[in-house]
Formats: structure tokens, C-alpha cells, sequence
């Protein structure tokens, strides 16, 4: 890719990811319950995946060559039904069902009702297994496809984690990409409170893994990440992405407590101007 | 028991509308217990609020009380505790396994630890170091989850424990309380702290009727008896008990005399008020939040196959995952309501 278009390529993931926070706002006001904090601090790695990095066709969601992607914390949902909805998996105005009788938007990600997901989760600390499992499966069918998973920094304290962490490198998964949200905060408060995780990148290293530490919201710096990972050869790689909780809206940003809870309708209008977007 | 006339005092504290209990039956009311000055007023407490108040009381009588939590102390009500006894609480992270643990181990140094998240995952995760660590050993453990069954709500099914019970009454030694609402919840901390070995408590999340009378003494192992009826007897636990109470009042009106028992101790279940309520109606339905295979209904079933065969009817979740909604249709959607536990009892009753 020539400078040019990989630049016009970084502006267009920016306006993307924008688009993306602007949706699961919106979803998550209409919802009246469920989580703003991780939604937001993901979203740019998550658009950096589903309009960038992997292969995958949404008129074809089980289709056998795509990269996959778990969300091992699967709270953010809402984050996974947007770029799924904008990739075009289902049409947009489902995401206004979501956590609704009857939707396939469940609180957590339903694998059973919801194409496009790869498996249902929402227990933490289990999606990284999942996630050596198939690129174990895909290695022996003599697949190049990739498996992307996505973690929250205090999720990583479940010693599941720590069992996966092992299994990719013994096994040598080169084909599994690992993200940790990295965004400081869990529901008790900082995870340095709760319980503490940092050295993080030298942890992972530890446990064999290429450690890329980057700022989760640079998005020139994701999709070098992501890239870099992709040539790495004999080890799985661990994107410690530092980020920030909320990212996106002022009054959300590293706030402990909006977690869990949703914009009113208040906030929601203030935070679609902060994100210009103004009644489109 | 008293007539049933007075049994509507119960339910009018549904309402919200203050109520003293003297209306209430005092066959199993222990009158040396002093009653409870909060609750029984009217309205509605979550279990678990009800669970963060006993257990900041009971830690300021007894200093061997140490509490684990697993990252959602503010959700089961723990940081209560925490905020006062910062010294005595551990939070051990997104790490239930840990958590089960070292809960465990602290017992062994003479401890009394309380270890809370939700249900899911604290039967769930850990059941394998339940069952190994605690149970195995009869450990001084008690767990107390919240967030049990489907008004869990929105979540959905993955946050939605609905196995639960039959989790953990299937372990030896293992003692399984489910409360009915917060008056029956603080005197069941009160009583599994004088309760040596291990238990479990399941609680909720959301608001639910207080039914209980304020003078009302649990003690593990009883029933509680609302009324005993002539033509059936609803066995219920947990939130179905106040449901269960709307459904006996439905179906007076419609002239069958249906009784209403409180069953919070489902291991050791009460073999006696289940003999005494099949013999007296011989129809049971039971009624729980909570899936109908090895369950409070299970429990029944199991008991009466072998020692009083009656017919039952179970009342329950049918092998089936929860969803996202919000509870009150949940309730509705799972057959959980009143009206689904009259016409379950008018059909036990035409065969
Ligand atoms: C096994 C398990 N335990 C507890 C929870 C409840 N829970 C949901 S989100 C969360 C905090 C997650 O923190 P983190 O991983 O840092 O996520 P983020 O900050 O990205 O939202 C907890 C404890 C859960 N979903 N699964
Ligand atoms: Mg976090």
C-alpha cells in the first residue's frame, strides 16, 4: 500500500470508529441498561479489525476462509453487534432491539441466535481458549486464516487466561492475534485496586507471547500492531492496547461507574455532539 | 393454622400498605425471637440488600467474619461490609476459583468467611473447587450468591443462573438455603453463621414482596407453612414463594383450597411439612425460580416417589436457556406467574 492511500486508509477507520461509538450509544440509551465503558474503549480496535484487518463477508458469515474474531469480553456487546451491523451483517435497525424479548442482540453475544458470532460469551476468561482451539483447527486444515480475540485487562486476572496464555505458545499459535483492552478500570474500580496485573507486557513475555504495547486509540498505531503481528512466525502475539474507559465521551472517560451504566437521554445528546453528530 | 382470611394480611403488604402481622398465623413463629424492627412493613427488598445489611451487622459481633468478593462487591452488596471492615475484606478479583479457595483456606485458620458473586459463576466456575475443597472437607464455608435465577433480566441467559441449586445440592455436606425475601434473608445469615460446615444461599437482584412476618425465626432445616390446603399444596421457595401466595388467593376465590409452603432449606429439605402437605391435599405443585430438574421441585420429587407418592407438578424453567427482557416478562414468558401456577394446580386437580 502506497503512503498515500494507507493514510486516506487511518482517516477512514477514524470517521469509522466514530460512527461506530455513535451507534452503540444510541443502542445502549435505547436499551436503558448494559456497558458503555468497554464498549467505548474497544471501539477503535474493533473497527481497525472488522473495516481493515480481517477477511470476512458478511453475506457469508460461516464462510470457511474468514479471520475470526472472539469477543472474549463479551460484555461488549454492543460494540460487536455495531461493527457487525455496519460491516453489514444485519441491518441496522435491529440494533435498537438490543437486550429486548425476542432479539438476537442479547445482553451477551448469542452465537446460537446471531450470525456473525463466533461463540456466545459473557463469562470472562474463557474466549482465548476458544480462541487456540480453532487456530489449532484451522492449522490442521491447512488454513491461513487468522483468530483475533479480544480481552479486558481485569478479565485477565481468571486464571483461564493464564491456561490459554500457555497453550498458544506451547502449541506455537502464530494464527492467534490477543488484544487486551487495557483501559485501567474494572466494576469494583482500578484494577490496580482490585487486583493488580501490571507488569502486563512483561507477563506475557514471560509466557512466550510477541508483546506489541501500543495506544489503543492511535489508530495508525492498531493497524501497525496488527500487521506486525501477522508476521510473526512460531509464537502467538499479545497487543497490550492502553486505552481509556468511555473513550469517545468527556464525561465518561476513566469514570469507574459507567461501566455498566447507560447514557440518559441527556447525556446521549451531549455525547453525540461531542462526537458531531448532531439529530443526523 | 389460622384461617385464611387472615392470611390476606400478607399479601396486602404487597401493596406496600403497613401491615402488622398480627394477622398472621403463629403456629411456627418462635415467640422468644425479638422481631425485627425493619421489614415486614409493606413493600418490596432485593435479597441482596437485604444480605449487605445482615452481614455489616453480623460483622460487628463477630470479628472471626471475613469477606471475599470477586469484583462485584458493590452488585452483591459486600462493599457494606468492606466500607466498614476494610481489614476483613478481600476482593480477589475477576477470579472465582480464587476466590473459593482462598475462602477455603481462611477457614482452615478459624475464620468464618462469607465468599459472594453471582451465582453463575460462583456455582458454576468453582463447582469442581466446591466440591473438592469444601464440600469434600465439610469447610466452614458459606457462599452466598445473588444475582440467581431469570430476574437477572437484561443480562440474559449467560448472567441467568437457573442450575443453581441443583449444583449444589447434589454435594455432600452441603447445605442449600433460598431465601424468600429480606426478612427471611437476614435471619438466614444470622443462622448459618451459628451453623457450623458448609452453605449455600442463593439471592436476587431484583425487588421482591416482603412476605415474611416480622417475628418469623428461621431455622435451617423448617418449613414455613402460610396454609396448609385441603385440595393442593404449592411447595415454593424464593421469589415463587410470594407469587405462589397470589396464587393461593385466585384460586380461593375460585373455591379450591390451595396451601402455600415456604421451603427454604432445600437441602435438608423438611421431609415432615412434605408428608403433611401431601397427605393433606394430595396434589403438590412446586414452585422455583430455577430450572425444574434437580431442583426444589427435584428435591420433592425424589423424596415423595420413595416415601409418599402423590401427584406433582412442577413449576419451573423446562430445560431451557433465560433471555434478555426485562423481568416482569420473563416471569410471564417462562411460566412463572401467578396464573401459570393456578392453572397448573386446577389441572393436577382433574386428573
Ligand atoms: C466469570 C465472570 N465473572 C464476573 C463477571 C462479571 N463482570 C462483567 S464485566 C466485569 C469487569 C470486567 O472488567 P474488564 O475485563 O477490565 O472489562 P472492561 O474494563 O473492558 O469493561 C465483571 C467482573 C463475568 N461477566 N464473568
Ligand atoms: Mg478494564
Amino acid at each position: 500500500m502506497s503512503q498515500a492511500s494507507a493514510a486516506k486508509d487511518i482517516a477512514f477507520l477514524k470517521e469509522q470508529a466514530n460512527a461506530v461509538r455513535i451507534e452503540i450509544l444510541k443502542m445502549l440509551a435505547e436499551a436503558g441498561s448494559g456497558h458503555t465503558g468497554g464498549s467505548l474503549s474497544a471501539a477503535d480496535m474493533a473497527t481497525a479489525l472488522y473495516f481493515s484487518k480481517m477477511r470476512h463477508n458478511p453475506k457469508d458469515p460461516a464462510w470457511k476462509e474468514r479471520d475470526r474474531f472472539i469477543l472474549s469480553k463479551g460484555h461488549a456487546a454492543p460494540l460487536l453487534y455495531t461493527v457487525l451491523a455496519l460491516s453489514g451483517y444485519f441491518d441496522k435497525s435491529l440494533l435498537k432491539t438490543l437486550r429486548k424479548i425476542g432479539s438476537p442482540l442479547q445482553g451477551h453475544p448469542c452465537s446460537k441466535l446471531l450470525p456473525g458470532v463466533e461463540i456466545s460469551t459473557g463469562s470472562l476468561g474463557q474466549g482465548l481458549s476458544i480462541a487456540n482451539g480453532i487456530a489449532m483447527g484451522l492449522k490442521m486444515g491447512g488454513m491461513n486464516s487468522r483468530v483475533y480475540c479480544l480481552l479486558g485487562d481485569g478479565e485477565t486476572q481468571e486464571g483461564q487466561v493464564w491456561e490459554a496464555a500457555m497453550t498458544a505458545a506451547h502449541y506455537r499459535l502464530d494464527n492467534v492475534c490477543a488484544i487486551i483492552d487495557n483501559n485501567g478500570l474494572q466494576i469494583d474500580g482500578p484494577c490496580c485496586d482490585v487486583m493488580a496485573l501490571e507488569p502486563i507486557t512483561e507477563k506475557w513475555d514471560a509466557f512466550g507471547w510477541h508483546v506489541i504495547d501500543i495506544d489503543g486509540h492511535n489508530m495508525k498505531a492498531i493497524i501497525g500492531a496488527l500487521n506486525e503481528a501477522e508476521g510473526i512466525k512460531g509464537k502467538p502475539t499479545m497487543i497490550v492496547a492502553r486505552t481509556v474507559k468511555g473513550k469517545g465521551v468527556s464525561f465518561f472517560e476513566g469514570k469507574v461507574q459507567y461501566h455498566g451504566v447507560t447514557p440518559t437521554q441527556e447525556e446521549l445528546k451531549k455525547a453525540l455532539e461531542e462526537l458531531g453528530e448532531n439529530g443526523k | 393454622m389460622g384461617s385464611r382470611e387472615k392470611k390476606s394480611g400478607v399479601r396486602s403488604q404487597e401493596s406496600g400498605v403497613k401491615t402488622p402481622n398480627s394477622g398472621l398465623s403463629t403456629q411456627n413463629l418462635n415467640p422468644t425471637t425479638t422481631p425485627l424492627t425493619k421489614g415486614g412493613k409493606g413493600g418490596f427488598v432485593a435479597t441482596r440488600d437485604a444480605y449487605g445489611d445482615a452481614l455489616l451487622e453480623l460483622g460487628k459481633k463477630r470479628k472471626e467474619v471475613v469477606v471475599l468478593d470477586a469484583d462485584l462487591s458493590g452488585s452483591t452488596k459486600t462493599a457494606k461490609f468492606a466500607k466498614v471492615f476494610p481489614e476483613r475484606f478481600f476482593n480477589i478479583g475477576i477470579s472465582e476459583q480464587d476466590l473459593i479457595g482462598t475462602a477455603s483456606g481462611l477457614s482452615l485458620t478459624g475464620k468464618l468467611p462469607f465468599a459472594s458473586t453471582f451465582a453463575v459463576f460462583e456455582t458454576g466456575r468453582a463447582w469442581e473447587q466446591i466440591r473438592q475443597t469444601i464440600s469434600y472437607s465439610s469447610l466452614n464455608v458459606k457462599l452466598v450468591a445473588t444475582h440467581s435465577g431469570i430476574t437477572v433480566a437484561e443480562d440474559g441467559a449467560s448472567h441467568q443462573a437457573i442450575e443453581d441449586i441443583t449444583l449444589m445440592r447434589v454435594l455432600p455436606n452441603m447445605t442449600v438455603i433460598v431465601p424468600a425475601d429480606g426478612i427471611e434473608t437476614k435471619q438466614v445469615i444470622e443462622a448459618i453463621a451459628d451453623f457450623y460446615g458448609p452453605v449455600y444461599v442463593r439471592l436476587g437482584r431484583s425487588k421482591v414482596p416482603v412476605v415474611m412476618p416480622d417475628a418469623y425465626k428461621f431455622t435451617i432445616g423448617k418449613a414455613y407453612k402460610f396454609h396448609v390446603g385441603k385440595d393442593a399444596n404449592i411447595i415454593a421457595a424464593g421469589i415463587m414463594v410470594s407469587v405462589s401466595l397470589d396464587a393461593m388467593e385466585m384460586l380461593k376465590k375460585e373455591g379450591i383450597d390451595a396451601g402455600v409452603i415456604n421451603m427454604p432449606t432445600v437441602k435438608p429439605l423438611d421431609n415432615d411439612t412434605v408428608v403433611e402437605a401431601a397427605r393433606a391435599s394430595g396434589l403438590i405443585v412446586t414452585a422455583e425460580e430455577h430450572s425444574v430438574i434437580g431442583g426444589l421441585g427435584g428435591a420433592v420429587c425424589e423424596f415423595l416417589a420413595e416415601n409418599y407418592p402423590v401427584p406433582v407438578k412442577r413449576i419451573g424453567i423446562k430445560d431451557t436457556f433465560g433471555c434478555s427482557g426485562p423481568s416482569d416478562e420473563l416471569m410471564k414468558l417462562y411460566g412463572l406467574t401467578a396464573e401459570d401456577i393456578v392453572r397448573t394446580v386446577k389441572e393436577g386437580l382433574k386428573k
